[in-house]
């Protein structure tokens, strides 16, 4: 039972219930990152000097397209999260958020490019 | 008002503490993090050339392979290898473990040396080294 007055209740917006979704998601990605970067890392190196054909037979093989896409929207999502933080920290006044819009645009933006180059690439292979 | 100009709680870079290897990491940790926002750009970019024709990708391929691209990837390399090892001593701390000021330093300086070593190994298997 709370002893709050229901009217300060109802007046008050209360939390957003929200309060730690940035900081789980920011360490979800983290841990999705952690394991898929040494593939990515060795998958890159691989194709270095490596001819147009070449590259696109390996991103339209089935299981590295799928690596690639869960690389890419962790990447997008991580890096979103993180650059938020830090314009919030150091970043104030009108261009805080003009920033914290741009990123979110961006971002979003490179995810779907991302994933239709992916999706072109295997659909075309 | 008599409040004297001062920060309550200063930044960690600046006159009022002594630079630590911990407080340079963790500013570290968020410039390479920076450079690597910027880097997944470029990722999106490259998967975008590949999706297109050959000329575009060769085209994109040799702004990689340029002086100026090869420095980016360089930093993009040596930052990644940085914010993968540091990230992973974050998630350690998130789940409470080597947080006495030993450890911490013990840990800091193995990911230091590692990502040199990292980097260099994956700088002397991209230019050939393997072949």
């Amino acid at each position: 039972m709370s002893l709050r007055n229901p009217l300060a209740r109802a007046k008050g917006l209360g939390s957003a219930k929200d309060g730690t979704s940035h900081w789980w998601h920011q360490r979800l990605t983290a841990i999705a990152l952690a394991l898929l970067t040494p593939w990515f890392v060795m998958f890159a190196v691989s194709l270095i000097g490596a001819s147009h054909v070449a590259v696109r037979g390996a991103i339209g093989h089935p299981v590295t397209a799928t690596l690639l896409a869960a690389f890419v929207l962790s990447l997008f999502w991580h890096a979103r999260l993180g650059l938020q933080v830090v314009v919030e920290d150091y970043v104030h006044g009108w261009l805080e958020i003009a920033l914290q819009v741009a990123i979110k645009f961006v971002f979003a933006l490179a995810a779907i490019a991302s994933l239709l180059a992916i999706g072109r690439i295997v659909f075309t292979a | 008002m008599a409040t004297p100009k001062r920060p309550l709680s200063p930044f960690m870079i600046g006159p009022y503490y002594r630079p630590q290897l911990t407080s340079m990491m963790s500013i570290a940790h968020r410039a390479t993090g920076v450079i690597l926002a910027l880097g997944s750009l470029v990722l999106a970019a490259w998967l975008v050339a590949a999706s297109e024709n050959a000329m575009i990708y060769g085209g994109f391929s040799a702004l990689l392979g340029s002086p100026p691209g090869k420095i980016a990837l360089f930093a993009f390399s040596a930052s990644l290898v940085y914010h993968f090892l540091n990230g992973i001593r974050h998630l350690f701390w998130d789940a409470g473990h080597g947080f006495s000021i030993p450890k911490a330093y013990a840990s800091g300086y193995a990911v230091l040396a590692l990502s040199v070593v990292i980097t260099a190994v994956l700088w002397w298997c991209g230019l050939g080294g393997v072949a």
